[in-house]
């Protein structure tokens, strides 16, 4: 990894961070547009929840510890319990399945 | 001091926000002790998590930087990987769109969680924008203690996955997506787009399938009488967010 590499990076994610709002504020945002915005931002971060659960980095499968544990997490999260044990309930399942030789 | 951060921000947001940053600490800590492990300086590891500034595009740069890609290579994956931005940007941009210093930090601070905390305060513009700051100050502190701390450690750091880590960021953002998938045809899109994004998985770069979701919104397009609600609420339950999509990639 040179400094070239990292900068260019850098360079590159800046600019597709800028995109959205700079696209945003060329138009005129409707009420609808509005919705349709936020509703889509919603639709990618499930999606990343339920690939990230599921889809391991080349492409496969990740195995039953990591969905387990995001889908306790999911669990805790639906009845309404603080984020705080959402997320020290979804690392404790996934790390103690893996313990317990669980992939 | 606390008493007043705690008034104008809220006890509920400061605590997820410090739950939060805890999760990002170990795994700033774990990024930059697998850096320094490949034999990356210490000066580009911290350049590159305060310039590039993206959890999941940095891991992915070390990986490809180890499988031996070069500068090309690491630099595609990592702009691939974060093209999801441009989605969230539109969604939350107008919330640090006012002076020129607010956008620069604010286009910075984008990231899947200041995002999702963001949109998870709803309408409330003034409460969405206290969710993107706070929650964005906590990553930027907790990433930048823990890449120094990883920096040191070196390789001494386990892997950070058999502390299940990688569950605890996925858990965070459904925590804060779940409510507003009790909207029936929010829910509907979100399960297309997550079974599309699944299924081409396989096939396309890390980066691409999450935004091939977004054609789950012709479910959810906003219109005027919102017909859409009975025919998506008898196939699935409220609760069925996450088991309905671990079903899903059984099949």
């Amino acid at each position: 990894m040179t400094m070239a590499a990292v900068l260019a990076l850098a360079a590159g994610v800046f600019l597709v961070r800028l995109a959205g709002p700079v696209m945003r504020s060329r138009i005129k945002v409707s009420e609808r547009t509005e919705i349709l915005m936020k509703r889509g931002a919603m639709v990618v971060l499930a999606a990343l929840v339920v690939t990230g659960a599921l889809v391991a980095e080349d492409g496969g499968f990740a195995g039953w510890a990591l969905p387990a544990g995001v889908a306790v997490g999911g669990f805790l999260a639906w009845r309404r319990v603080p984020i705080i044990i959402v997320v020290v309930a979804a690392a404790a399942t996934t790390a103690l399945l893996r313990l317990g030789g669980v992939e | 001091m606390f008493a007043r951060l705690a008034a104008l921000v809220g006890r509920d947001l400061l605590r997820d926000t410090l739950a939060y940053s805890i999760g990002i600490a170990v795994a700033g800590a774990s990024f930059a002790a697998l850096a320094t492990a490949q034999g990356l300086p210490w000066w580009v590891t911290m350049a590159m998590s305060l310039l590039v500034y993206a959890g999941t595009a940095q891991f992915a740069a070390i990986g490809v930087a180890a499988a031996g890609g070069g500068p090309a290579a690491i630099v595609m994956t990592g702009l691939i990987l974060n093209l999801r931005h441009l989605p969230y940007g539109m969604a939350v941009g107008h919330l640090y769109w006012d002076r020129w210093w607010t956008r620069l930090l604010g286009t910075h601070n984008l990231l899947d969680t200041t995002a999702a905390f963001a949109l998870a305060e709803g309408d409330d513009l003034r409460r969405a924008r206290i969710a993107y700051w706070t929650t964005g100050v906590g990553n930027a502190v907790a990433w930048t203690i823990g890449n120094v701390v990883g920096i040191a450690a070196g390789g001494q750091i386990g892997d950070p996955a058999a502390l299940g880590l990688d569950a605890a960021l996925p858990a965070i953002v459904l925590a804060l997506v779940l409510p507003s998938l009790r909207d029936r045809s929010t829910l509907l899109a979100a399960l297309t787009g997550a079974a599309i994004a699944l299924a081409a998985s396989p096939f396309l770069p890390a980066g691409i399938p999450v935004l091939l979701a977004l054609a789950g919104l012709v479910f959810a397009l906003p219109r005027k009488e919102s017909d859409m609600d009975e025919t998506s609420a008898s196939r699935t339950g409220e609760s069925g967010a996450d088991e309905g999509d671990v079903e899903e990639a059984e099949r």
